[in-house]
């Protein structure tokens, strides 16, 4: 048996809380009722031979190999399909038994080719395993008769996806993945096609091939198959892995745990981890399979150093970069004042990583400028939740949606941008949870095999304000508040100004409906299921959040959850699905510039006192800039030097002439990242960084989950992010002396008091936790605010919709919105540096038929896009996904310019960017954008690296 | 900092709080200015106002800038 496989016990855990008794091959173990015989005997380690049963999949029993003899039972019942009882008894192996067992066995390996010795899967072959486990040693059938795979009859193998191969002469047709693809991942793209003999597996009636076919390449086949049918090709090229390290995905904020799996040094495969409390052993195309960047020969290894951003780059050592930086910051402060530096924090980066950039930045810097890329994303939860409840955190575990009985998506696109957890939620609503999605466009969820929303409300982008204020009014005025909890839970000033507030006949559907976009009907059924749902969560993404009333909106969803009555135990809640895999964490570590760790504010005396005391310093009491003032202050001159970690703002922040230019009036700019990106062509210091393959820390995901990040490989750079930045430190007179990541955990713990339980060692020893993390939660806390809010009685906002000032005209009629596409993630950075540019080689603009129609403009055309603040070209895809008056794009490729067009309004608490809406107007092109011409010139100047002299 | 871009967000914080009773709502957006605005966009805000300028500040903004200063000077 392979040693890397993880456990499998046959079937899935029952979820029953009473439990039975049953003796099996003479031992008795309790399990829960429900508990199936194959699942019993596994955990008896009695294990019974299996081929299409396996835990991730409900039990089909189609194998016939997993038969068992049972006390009172007529014939040979199969072992997967068949629960305990109380007081059975089960026998697994008996001469009857292994004699069926070998008759099955043969009848499948006379229809498989005998060629294990070659075979990519030998010694991880479940077939091989099972021939083994029955004894068997001679097929009376021959292997001469009709079959799949001789020469004659053998199909070809389909290698049209880049990551997997199908080769349909080794399939059993257990079925199991066609299993895989419809309860694990819920996209149903696979079939059994034909009958009998004829039967084999089929991506699609009508697809050529896997690449083709609807398939999204989550990996769950090639999890699920038990021979070599549906085979990673990594492993075909280089071989079975021969060691594993337990590890935490870098993607988005889902934070799926994973089993790096290598040969050597190599990684071969990342297998999803069963034990990973966010993925429970499912995956996306990303985590599985797109961590090739982090090989990749773009890579960057040694520091660079340069006098003007026009020079080339020159490799120096790190001793030469690290005392460079620390003098060029320390001058700028001599020089401007302590204020005219900072740093930016990134969410792709650890928590300990994050926590010593803070450090510096407060101990060493000796101010507060310190921002992380969160502010772009989700700082309206911070704020909103805040709050509302008391702390900046989503409410949930993510299992918790499996107890929900409405869900309300708002402004997310889970299949694409978490897919992991939009498999768990699909579950669930073909469990038959009614969806409500609020989205301007027709996303895949409203629509998806045995899907159907309930409601979906294609609002015009920047109201989502009013369609709260909507639901609100139907829940006050039809008397669908849970008075109880509100009396139990809520402030009794607040809620009565909310009540009054949302009663207001301003906020009732009818009023609303034309600047919403959608009937009053649609909206007051929509509150009405949600408010009598008996579980109704919400779950939402930037599409709340990158608005100008980003942090309106979080607080009107909260005002929602609790006037419902919906916080406080699993299957509700105000959930933000983060975009990065570390949103949660680097915000937890104190890198908003008016943030301690902990989220508590740099005015607290007495959380200052505790920094002063442990770090040596006096902690300033008044905030810091946030990354657009930063921006903005130096384009004043005031601010002149900037350190930023793995965060590109030259493509991801909006407005890219503004930032662009802020950007080269720094004196002083350095780079931490893996790549040379945009950002780096304005930079003086570029540091090597390293891919979460070679860190070491951990990283909180989206339902406040610490996960540990273990070192696959060394550092390919010589030097570990945290270790750069203390160095830094020391070099401008403020000494970290940590020996580990661990150190800087154990201090964050030290700390802040949500964080006290935590260490690596308890991760290590006991698995992931989740914050808050105390004496009274020692194992962490799955669901918050059960016995009361963080901050005590929950607190209702008013929330008034205030339009935003970026208004469709005459000028610009359209408005644009921005999203992200399953294969691709955020500015691409890494995802383009895969196999994943297969799927997406450029970002197109989505144009509703009727705007295409009469500007002329059809599919696969070249449109220019203008905004007041710039334009850029982009290739036309006509359809109805987008409403009449929306375009759509993503920002996945640097040359598309998507932020060259958006504006510099912002969330009015937050200054988190309005980046979904933008007054546009396309026309045909038949040239690049100015802007796009003038990229292609700073690519060819601001990159060149000077080779040393040998 | 550029003042449009003061006053620009100086007005979006008091559109939020303008949905409160007058003088409570003038000490909302003064707060959220103390708490969530660097001190030198703060003193931008202050001269600002010394100068005589701010015109497009709304109502409610300019008496939340008004108590800002007041409170500085009071540190002061």
């Amino acid at each position: 048996m392979n040693q890397i496989r993880q456990a499998d016990f046959g079937t899935p855990a029952a979820r029953g809380e009473a439990t039975v008794t049953v003796t099996i091959d003479g031992m008795a173990i309790d399990v829960p009722a429900g508990t199936s015989v194959m699942r019993a005997a596994s955990l008896l380690d009695r294990p019974i031979p299996k081929l299409c049963a396996t835990d991730s999949l409900q039990a089909f029993g189609s194998c016939r190999l997993c038969l068992v003899e049972i006390d009172g039972v007529k014939g040979t019942p199969a072992s997967c399909t068949t629960p305990v009882t109380d007081g059975m008894v089960v026998r697994t192996e008996t001469d009857r038994l292994r004699k069926l067992r070998r008759g099955v066995m043969e009848l499948y390996i006379s229809d498989h080719p005998l060629d294990c010795l070659t075979c990519s899967d030998n010694g991880d072959c479940e077939l091989q395993d099972m021939a083994g486990a029955v004894g068997l040693r001679e097929v009376r059938y021959g292997m001469e008769g009709a079959n799949h795979f001789d020469a004659e009859s053998r199909e070809p193998v389909d290698a049209s996806n880049p990551y997997f191969q199908f080769d349909p002469s080794k399939c059993i047709v257990c079925s199991r993945c066609v299993h895989a693809c419809d309860e694990v991942q819920g996209t149903f793209a696979l079939t059994v096609e034909g009958r009998g003999f004829g039967s084999k597996i089929s991506a699609g009636t009508f697809a050529d091939d896997f690449f083709a076919s609807e398939c999204v390449s989550c990996g769950a086949c090639v999890a699920a198959c038990p021979t070599a049918t549906l085979q990673e090709t990594a492993v075909v090229e280089k071989g079975v892995p021969s060691r594993v390290v337990e590890t935490t995905c870098a993607y988005c904020g889902v934070g799926c745990s994973f089993q790096a799996e290598l040969r050597g040094n190599d990684v071969v495969r990342m297998t999803p981890s069963k034990s990973g409390g966010a993925n429970e052993g499912h995956s996306c195309v990303k985590g599985r399979f797109a961590f090739g960047y982090a090989t990749h020969p773009d890579r960057v290894l040694k520091p660079m150093i340069r006098e003007r951003t026009t020079d080339p780059w020159r490799e120096v050592t790190w001793d030469e970069a690290i005392a460079h930086t620390a003098r060029r910051l320390r001058e700028l402060q001599d020089t401007h004042g302590r204020d005219a530096i900072g740093a930016v924090t990134s969410s792709r980066c650890t928590n300990e990583e994050v926590y010593v950039i803070q450090k510096m930045v407060r101990a060493a810097f000796g101010n507060n400028n310190v921002d992380t890329c969160a502010r772009v994303c989700h700082s309206p939860t911070g704020y909103g939740l805040k709050t509302t409840f008391g702390t900046s955190a989503g409410t949930q575990d993510f299992k918790s949606v499996e107890k929900a009985d409405v869900i309300l998506v708002i402004g997310a696109n889970p299949t694409d941008g978490h897919p992991v957890f939009a498999s768990r939620m699909k579950r669930r609503l073909r469990e038959g949870a009614k969806l409500i999605v609020v989205d301007p466009r027709r996303i895949d969820l409203v629509r998806t095999p045995h899907i159907e929303a309930a409601h979906h409300i294609p609002l015009t982008p920047g109201t989502n304000v009013a369609v709260m204020n909507a639901f609100a009014h139907v829940v006050v005025t039809e008397g669908l508040v849970d008075e109880a909890f509100v009396a139990e839970r809520c402030e009794d000033e607040s809620f009565a100004r909310w009540r009054d507030f949302a009663a207001l006949p301003e906020n009732a559907p009818e009023t609303l409906a034309e600047a919403i976009g959608v009937d009053a009907g649609t909206l007051r059924a929509a509150a009405r299921l949600f408010a009598r749902a008996g579980n109704a969560a919400i779950y939402y993404g930037l599409g709340v959040t990158e608005h100008s009333q980003g942090s309106t909106m979080v607080m009107a969803m909260a005002n929602l959850a609790m006037a419902t009555g919906n916080i406080g135990r699993e299957g509700v809640g105000v959930n933000p699905l983060r975009g990065q895999n570390n949103v949660q964490g680097s915000c937890d570590m104190g890198s908003f510039p008016h943030e301690l760790p902990g989220y508590r504010h740099v005015s607290d005396t007495n959380v200052r006192a505790a920094f002063d005391a442990d770090w040596g310093v006096t902690v300033p009491d008044e905030p810091g800039l946030r990354i657009p003032n930063m921006l903005a202050e130096s384009v004043s001159g005031r601010f002149r030097g900037l350190l930023i970690q793995g965060e590109d703002l030259a493509q991801s922040d909006p407005n890219t002439q503004h930032v662009t230019n802020a950007l080269s009036q720094l004196d002083f700019l350095v780079v931490q990242d893996l790549f040379l990106n945009e950002t780096a062509a304005y930079a003086h210091v570029f540091l090597p960084g390293t891919s979460f393959l070679e860190k070491d820390g951990t990283f909180t995901n989206a339902e406040r989950r610490l996960n540990r990040v273990r070192p696959v490989m060394t550092e390919k750079t010589g030097l570990s992010e945290w270790e750069t930045i203390a160095r830094i430190s020391d070099a401008m007179g403020y000494p970290m002396s940590y020996a580990s990541a661990a150190d800087i955990m154990d201090e964050v713990a030290r700390l802040t008091p949500t964080f006290a339980g935590v260490s690596h060692a308890r991760l290590d020893h006991e698995g992931s936790m989740q914050w808050p993390v105390t004496d009274a939660a020692p194992t962490g806390t799955p669901v918050m605010h059960v016995e009361g809010f963080v901050r005590g009685r929950g607190q209702f906002m008013v929330t008034r919709y205030v339009p935003t000032d970026e208004r469709a005209n005459r000028r610009f009629p359209l408005l644009l919105t921005t999203g992200r596409i399953l294969s691709q993630y955020n500015v691409g950075a890494q995802t383009r540096r895969t196999e994943n540019v297969r799927w997406h080689d450029e970002d197109v603009l989505e144009v509703h038929p009727h705007d295409a129609e009469v500007r002329g403009i059809r599919t696969g055309q070249r449109v220019s896009l203008t905004s007041r603040k710039g334009g850029t070209t982009l290739t036309a895809v006509v359809t109805d996904r987008v409403p009449q008056g929306v375009v759509y794009t993503t920002f996945h490729h640097p040359d598309s310019g998507a932020n060259v067009v958006t504006t510099e309004y912002s969330d009015w608490a937050t200054n988190c960017p309005e980046y979904k809406v933008t007054a546009v107007e396309i026309t045909p092109a038949n040239e690049p954008a100015r802007w796009q011409e003038e990229w292609q010139t700073t690519r060819a100047t601001r990159y060149d690296i000077r080779v040393p002299a040998e | 900092m550029a003042e449009a871009d003061l006053v620009r967000m100086a007005n979006q914080i008091a559109d939020f709080f303008a949905a409160y009773p007058d003088d409570e709502a003038a000490a909302m957006v003064a707060d959220h200015i103390m708490k969530f605005w660097a001190p030198p966009m703060r003193q931008d805000l202050a001269a600002m106002l010394a100068a005589g300028r701010g015109d497009d500040l709304s109502p409610l903004a300019r008496r939340a800038a008004e108590r800002v200063v007041a409170a500085a000077s009071g540190a002061a």
